[in-house]
C-alpha cells in the first residue's frame, strides 16, 4: 500500500498494514511527535492530520491511511526550517509548557483553521475538546490559534 | 499581547512545538529490552508463592525479575521506607507489582503478563481511615505498630474559654476525595548499564536525586554509582517523585541483572492503578464567633487517608495542619491531625500539598459564618484576616515580608466588580431559568518545604572562554519552564542578554542534591541559588579587575554585556578572555539557604515557613434550571508573586491551576470499588476540557519578597488551592445550597447539574 506522510511518498509493505499506526509512525519512521498518553481516543496527544482532518490516531492501523494525505508535527515547518506561523504563535504566547500535548493542539488547531480561517474563542475550544492540556488550562492556546488565524486567510 | 512584542521566552518551546523535544519514551538504546509490571487482582493479601517458570519460557522473554532478584533493599521511601519495590509476602494495594518480565520486545513482555502465577490468602481490605483507626481493626503494616502513619497538633490558647466567649458556633464535616494528578506523560524510564560501572537513567521524573536513592538503594550501590539525567518530562504536578522513582529502581534492576539496557513505559492504567494520589480528608472542624464575626476559637480533627504506604503524608498533613485555620488570626485554636494507613492506593505530594482540602473547608466556613453574623462575606474576611505584624495561630509574626492578603482580596474585589456580581446572585430564588452566582475564596501560604524538610539549593555558572555561560541548578525542568526562568534571573542579575546564557542538561552527578522541584520552590530556591552564584562571579571578575588594573574591587560593575571599572571599560567577552589568559577560571558555586525555620511538634508552635504568599480567586457561574447546565462564565486570579521571573510563563501557572482547581471543585474524583480503582483512564476519569473553562484574568501582584534573592514568591501551588472553594460559594449564591464534599455534585430537585459548555 501506499501513503503519503510529510509530502513524501511511502510504500508500506502489505505485512505493516496491521501495524498500530502510532506503533509504525514512532517505531518505524521516528515520527515520534506523536504521543501515546491514554491509547483511549480521549486525550489527542496522538492527533495526527489525515487529509487535512485532525483524527485521533492510537486506535488506528496503518491500512486506516491508506492513500491518504497525513501530516504530523514534524511536517509542520516551512521548508527552510522556520516555524509555521501557528507553531510560532504556540511559542509567542506562551502556550507551551510540559509540550506532551502540544503536537496534537497544534495539529488539531491546524484543521480548525484550514476549514474556518476566523473561528470565535468557542469555535476554537470546541475543537480542543478531545486534546486534552493539565498544564495550561487552554486560554494560551485559544489565544495563540486565535491569534495565528490571520495567516490562513 | 502582540505578536510583535512576545513576552514569553522558553529554552525548549521551539522543540516542543516542532516534535524534536525527545521525551523518554521518544529515546531508543541498541540491544534495549522492555520491561513490563506485573499485578496481582487482590487489594490485601498474603502471598503464598509467586510462580515465573510459563513467563520466563514465553517467546521473547528474557527475565522475570520479582523481590528475589533484588541486590539491595526491599523496601525504600522518603520519610518510612515501607515500599516494598517487589511484593514479597504482603499484597498492600492493588497497585503493589509482584514482577517485572523483561523482553525482547514490550509487545512480547505484556504477552506474558497472565502466566505470571501468584498464589494469595485474600484478606479483609481496610479502606476506611477511621475503621483503621479503631484500636481494634489488625494493624496494615505490622512493623509500623500502628494504622496512624503520623500525628500533628497545633495548640493556642485555650479553645474551651474560646467557645465560651462565642454567639455563633458552626460544626461540621467535611469530605475531599482521591485525585489523579493526570500529567499528560505517564511514567517511563531508561536504563542504561554503561562502560564505567554506572547506570545511568532517564526517566520522567520530577526528583532525580530521589530517584538516585531510590535506585542506589534497590541496586545496592553508592550514590556516585548512579547517574540521573534530565530529559523532557510531560508535567508531574507533584506526581512524579515515588512511583516514577520506584519505576526507574525496578528498570534499573533489570538493566543491571541483563546487562542491557531497559525501557519500561506505563500504560494510563498502570499509572493510574499504581501511582499516589491526592489524600483524601475527612475534617470535622468547629468554629466559633463572637456576634461581630470575630472567629475566637477552632477546634478540628483532620483525618488523611494516606493509603499503603507512608510517602510523603507527614509532610501534606503538616502543611493543612499549620494553615488549619486559612488566613485568619484565631487565638485559641485546638488541631489534631492524622495520617492514616488503609489498601487504598497509596497519597502524597500533589500540587497544593495539603492546602486545596483545608481551603475548602475554611473558605466555605466563614461564608457560612458571615450569614449567621449578617455580615458580608468580604467584611467577615477583613475582620479576620492576617495582616502586617499579625501572629499566626503558630505563634509566627508576619514581619519580615509585606503582608498582601487584603491586597489580593482588593485587587479581585476591584478587577472583577465583585461585589456588583453578588448583588445579582440567585440565591436558588428566582423565577427566571438561569441561576446566577459568583464567588470566591482567598488563602495564605507558606513558601518553599518549610519546616518540613532541609531546604537548600545550589547553582553553577560555568562562563565558556568566549562568554557563553553555562548554568545549572539543583531545580528540575518538570515542564512549568523553570529552566527559562532561571535563565532569565541570571541575566538580569548579570547584566547580560538572554541569548548568550543556555542551560545545562541536567545530571545528578554535576551538581549537590538540591532537594525536589516541589513545594513551588523552584524558582524561589534555584533563583535564590542563581542570584548568590551571580554574586560569587561578579567578586570573582571584579577581583579579578582590581588586581589587574588596580582599582578599587568596588568600582567594577557589569552593566549591558560590559565591565566599567573606574573610568575605563572593557566587553563582557573581552574581560573572560584575558581571565582564562590569566589562569582564572569564571567558575563559580552559589548555594542559597533561606532563612531558618522552627517547629515545635508537641504543640504545633513555630515559625513554620520563613515566607508567606498571598492570593484570592472568584469564578462567576450560571446554572440553567430547565437544561441543567451548569456553566463557568469568567475567573479571576490575583496572587503575590514576589516578582515574577517569566511573566507569560507566571501567568500560565495562573491559568494552569485554575483549571485544575475547577477540576478538583467539580469534576474530578477516582473511584473505587472494593478498592480497586474503576476509572482507571481519561474515557472515565473526568479532567477539566477547553469547552468546561472560563474566560480567566491573571492578575500578578509584585512585593518583591526581602527573604528571596531574586525576589520571586512561589506561585505553582497557591493558584491552584482556591477555586473549589471559590466555585462552592459561587453554587452556594446561585442555588442557596452548600456542598460539604468533593466534587461538588449540584443537585437541583433530583436532577444532578452537569458543568458543559453551550
Amino acid at each position: 500500500m501506499q501513503t503519503t506522510i510529510n509530502k513524501k511518498v511511502y510504500n508500506i509493505p502489505d505485512e505493516l498494514k496491521d501495524v498500530r499506526l502510532t506503533d509504525y509512525l514512532r517505531e518505524y519512521l521516528d515520527l515520534t511527535g506523536v504521543k501515546n498518553a491514554c491509547e483511549m481516543r480521549a486525550c489527542g496527544a496522538c492527533a495526527i492530520l489525515v487529509n487535512d482532518k485532525s483524527m485521533r490516531i492510537c486506535h488506528a492501523t496503518v491500512k486506516d491511511v491508506e492513500n491518504c494525505d497525513v501530516l504530523t508535527i514534524e511536517g509542520m515547518e516551512n521548508e527552510d526550517g522556520t516555524l509555521h506561523p501557528l507553531q510560532q504563535a504556540f511559542v509567542d504566547y506562551g502556550a507551551v509548557q510540559c509540550g506532551f500535548c502540544t503536537p496534537g493542539m497544534v495539529l488539531t488547531a491546524h484543521a480548525l483553521l484550514l476549514s474556518n480561517n476566523s473561528p470565535t474563542r468557542e469555535q476554537i475550544r470546541k475543537a480542543l475538546q478531545s486534546n486534552l492540556c493539565r498544564c495550561t488550562g487552554y486560554q494560551q492556546i485559544v489565544d495563540a490559534i486565535e491569534a495565528a488565524s490571520v495567516y490562513y486567510k | 499581547m502582540n505578536k510583535e512584542n512576545p513576552k514569553s521566552w522558553r529554552n525548549d518551546a521551539y522543540a516542543k512545538v516542532t516534535g524534536r523535544a525527545k521525551y523518554t519514551d521518544d529515546i531508543k538504546f541498541p540491544f534495549m529490552l522492555h520491561a513490563v509490571p506485573v499485578y496481582t487482582d487482590s487489594v490485601h493479601a498474603i502471598i503464598k508463592s509467586i510462580d515465573t517458570s510459563a513467563a520466563e519460557k514465553a517467546e521473547g522473554v528474557v527475565k522475570v525479575i520479582t523481590h528475589k532478584d533484588i541486590k539491595g533493599a526491599l523496601t525504600f521511601g522518603q520519610i518510612i521506607k515501607d515500599y516494598q519495590i517487589f511484593a514479597k509476602d504482603k499484597i498492600f494495594f492493588n497497585g503493589d507489582v509482584v514482577a517485572m518480565i523483561v523482553a525482547d520486545t514490550r509487545f512480547n513482555a505484556i504477552k506474558a503478563i497472565p502466566l505470571v502465577n501468584v498464589d494469595v490468602e485474600e484478606l479483609t481490605p481496610i479502606l476506611d481511615t477511621e475503621v483503621a483507626m479503631d484500636p481494634k481493626t489488625p494493624f496494615i503494616h505490622e512493623e509500623h505498630g500502628s494504622n496512624i502513619i503520623n500525628e500533628h497538633c497545633v495548640r493556642r490558647g485555650n479553645v474551651e474559654e474560646g467557645f465560651k466567649q462565642c454567639d455563633i458556633i458552626l460544626d461540621e464535616v467535611f469530605h475531599t476525595q482521591f485525585i489523579e494528578h493526570s500529567y499528560m506523560e505517564p511514567e517511563v524510564a531508561i536504563c542504561n548499564p554503561r562502560y564505567d560501572g554506572v547506570m545511568e537513567v532517564y526517566g520522567s521524573m520530577q526528583h532525580p536525586f530521589s530517584t538516585r536513592r531510590f535506585v542506589s538503594s534497590t541496586l545496592g550501590c553508592a550514590l556516585s554509582e548512579v547517574e540521573v539525567i534530565g530529559t523532557p518530562m510531560g508535567g508531574g504536578f507533584g506526581g512524579k517523585d515515588d512511583t516514577a522513582a520506584i519505576v526507574c529502581a525496578r528498570t534499573a534492576l533489570a538493566a543491571a541483572i541483563t546487562g542491557k539496557p531497559v525501557k519500561c513505559s506505563y500504560t494510563r492504567e498502570w499509572s493510574v492503578r499504581e501511582s499516589y494520589k491526592r489524600h483524601p480528608y475527612k475534617v470535622y472542624y468547629k468554629m466559633g464567633l463572637t456576634k461581630d464575626g470575630i472567629i475566637k476559637a477552632v477546634k478540628c480533627k483532620i483525618i488523611a487517608d494516606g493509603g499503603a504506604y507512608c510517602s510523603v503524608t507527614p509532610w501534606v498533613t503538616w502543611r493543612s495542619t499549620v494553615q488549619c485555620c486559612g488566613p485568619y488570626t484565631v487565638k485559641n485554636v485546638h488541631c489534631d491531625t492524622y495520617g492514616v494507613y488503609t489498601n487504598n492506593v497509596f497519597t502524597g505530594a500533589m500540587r497544593g500539598f495539603g492546602s486545596p482540602q483545608m481551603n475548602f473547608v475554611i473558605e466555605s466556613l466563614i461564608e457560612m459564618a458571615a450569614r449567621k453574623c449578617n455580615l458580608s462575606v468580604i467584611e467577615i474576611r477583613r475582620r479576620n484576616m492576617v495582616r502586617q505584624g499579625s501572629t499566626t495561630i503558630t505563634g509566627q509574626k508576619l514581619d519580615n515580608h509585606k503582608v498582601a492578603m487584603e491586597e489580593t482580596l482588593d485587587t479581585v474585589l476591584k478587577e472583577f466588580l465583585f461585589e456588583d456580581k453578588l448583588k445579582k446572585c440567585s440565591y436558588g430564588k428566582t423565577d427566571e431559568d438561569e441561576l446566577y452566582g459568583v464567588g470566591l475564596a482567598m488563602s495564605y501560604r507558606g513558601m518553599s518545604l518549610g519546616a518540613e524538610g532541609v531546604d537548600f539549593n545550589s547553582a553553577i555558572i560555568n562562563v565558556q572562554p568566549d562568554g557563553s555561560i553555562l548554568l545549572e541548578t539543583g531545580i528540575h525542568e518538570n515542564g512549568q519552564g523553570s529552566e527559562s526562568a532561571l535563565c532569565m534571573i541570571l541575566a538580569r542579575e548579570l547584566g547580560v542578554t538572554l541569548e548568550r546564557i543556555r542551560y545545562r542538561r541536567p545530571s545528578t552527578s554535576t551538581i549537590p542534591d538540591g532537594g525536589t522541584t516541589v513545594a513551588s520552590r523552584g524558582t524561589v530556591l534555584g533563583g535564590g541559588a542563581v542570584v548568590k552564584a551571580v554574586e560569587n562571579l561578579k567578586y570573582k571578575i571584579s577581583e579579578f579587575i582590581s588586581k589587574k588594573y588596580n582599582c578599587e574591587i568596588d568600582a567594577v560593575s557589569i552593566k549591558d554585556g560590559v565591565v566599567h571599572f573606574g573610568n575605563d571599560k572593557k566587553t563582557f567577552d573581552e574581560v573572560i578572555k584575558e581571565m582564562f589568559g590569566s589562569r582564572e577560571y569564571p567558575h563559580v558555586l552559589g548555594i542559597y539557604r533561606p532563612p531558618v525555620v522552627s517547629w515545635n511538634e508537641h504543640n504545633g508552635q513555630g515559625d513554620a515557613y520563613f515566607s508567606w504568599t498571598y492570593g484570592c480567586q472568584a469564578i462567576e457561574i450560571s446554572i440553567n434550571k430547565k437544561t441543567g447546565k451548569l456553566k463557568l462564565l469568567n475567573a479571576i486570579a490575583a496572587h503575590d508573586c514576589g516578582k515574577a521571573a517569566n511573566v507569560e510563563m507566571t501567568i500560565g501557572q495562573f491559568y494552569g491551576g485554575i483549571a485544575m482547581g475547577i477540576g478538583y471543585g467539580i469534576f474530578e474524583e477516582v473511584k473505587f470499588k472494593d478498592g480497586k480503582i474503576i476509572n482507571d483512564n481519561f474515557n472515565s476519569y473526568r479532567l477539566p476540557r477547553a469547552t468546561d473553562m472560563p474566560e480567566m484574568k491573571a492578575i500578578l501582584i509584585e512585593n518583591p519578597d526581602p527573604n528571596s534573592p531574586s525576589g520571586a514568591k512561589g506561585i505553582g501551588e497557591p493558584v491552584n488551592e482556591l477555586m473549589a472553594p471559590a466555585l462552592a460559594n459561587a453554587i452556594y449564591n446561585a442555588t442557596g445550597n452548600r456542598y460539604f464534599r468533593l466534587p461538588i455534585k449540584v443537585k437541583l430537585g433530583e436532577e444532578e447539574i452537569i458543568c458543559r459548555r453551550p
